[in-house]
């Protein structure tokens, strides 16, 4: 019985193995790879819009940093690349995109919301601040008040 | 009473915004390439292998550049529209085949029709690369001098076809 088990997991794995699919082969250069993940890690994918092109296993992201590779094999600074990216498909390519009037919401937009919850809670505390107060009690409330402590005390 | 307006006032401009928000649509990325000249490339034609096709091609027309696939299926919601296009001679319509098998696109238009005055062949998708393809279908219309002037991401609907691309041609073609 166990022999028989044992005989099935083994042929359970070799069954993996040989459906399993043939690793893609190594880049030539890892500092190319290494480059091309660098770049690709600040480019969206534009098929899967939350994922980055080097996560991405759309087809469109494989061919495009295919492009990144040959690019930097043609000698192109990361800033060439960027901007080839760029002209062809806008600046949503980029995660982290450039400061133009366009841009400035975007960028300037949770500096705003920030300021405006600073603003708001320092109201709130200084206009709590001028409530906290104890009220101080008038002649006559002060008064009545001594006579309700000397009745509960006889 | 007051101390209540201000929090419904931020909350309705929330509801406001959030409301825009929803009519869009994500896939629509403003395009670079509107109003820059259409890149320059030079491939075989899919009906004749040994013929190419280039965008200087049709200089001097208003076209369309629709780019399309067998294994879309997108591209088969809008293709009537295509087809019909084509039959009024509006406007010339040329396709680029984008990363499709030869015999699949040949079959494609067999099956469906071709609205095309010739499809051009991008097997690879580097053509695609250059127009910033990422959503087949999308389509281009591309002035007299080669310039494109709008890009249409997704399936043409008959809305985007009478109210954008049509009266857009028209325009162009005065």
């Amino acid at each position: 019985m166990k022999l028989h088990t044992l005989l099935l997991c083994c042929s359970l794995l070799f069954t993996g193995a040989a459906l399993a699919k043939e690793a893609a082969p190594m880049a030539a250069d890892i500092e190319v790879e290494k480059r091309m993940v660098a770049i690709s890690e600040e480019l969206r994918c534009l098929v899967c819009q939350n994922e980055s092109l080097s996560g991405s296993h759309a087809e469109l992201a494989q061919d495009l940093r295919r492009e990144i590779r040959t690019l930097i094999a043609q000698g192109k600074t990361d800033q060439e690349i960027l901007d080839f990216m760029v002209a062809r498909y806008g600046d949503f390519v980029r995660y982290r995109p450039p400061m133009k009037p366009t841009t400035w919401l975007l960028w300037g937009g949770p500096f705003l919301l920030m300021a405006g919850g600073i603003a708001a809670l320092i109201v709130f505390l200084r206009r709590r601040a001028k409530e906290d107060h104890a009220p101080v009690l008038s002649e006559d409330e002060r008064r009545r008040a001594a006579a309700l402590l000397d009745q509960s005390n006889s | 009473m007051k101390r209540f307006l201000i929090p419904l006032a931020v909350f309705f401009g929330l509801v406001v915004f959030l409301a825009i928000g929803l009519t869009l649509n994500p896939r629509d990325v403003p395009s670079p390439l509107k109003d820059k000249a259409a890149p320059a490339f030079s491939v075989p034609q899919l009906a004749a292998a040994d013929k190419s096709f280039s965008p200087a091609d049709m200089k001097g027309k208003v076209w369309l550049f629709n780019v399309w696939a067998s294994w879309c299926v997108s591209c088969r919601q809008e293709h009537p529209l295509l087809v019909a296009l084509s039959k009024e001679g509006k406007v010339p319509v040329v396709g680029l085949n984008y990363k499709d098998q030869g015999a699949d696109a040949k079959n494609w238009l067999a099956r469906f029709g071709d609205p095309y005055v010739l499809s051009a062949v991008d097997a690879d998708g580097r053509v695609g690369i250059d127009y910033g393809v990422y959503g087949v279908p999308e389509t281009y219309v591309i002035d007299k001098v080669g310039t494109i002037r709008m890009k249409h991401t997704g399936p043409i609907t008959q809305e985007s076809l009478q109210k954008q691309i049509l009266p857009l041609v028209a325009e162009l073609s005065k």
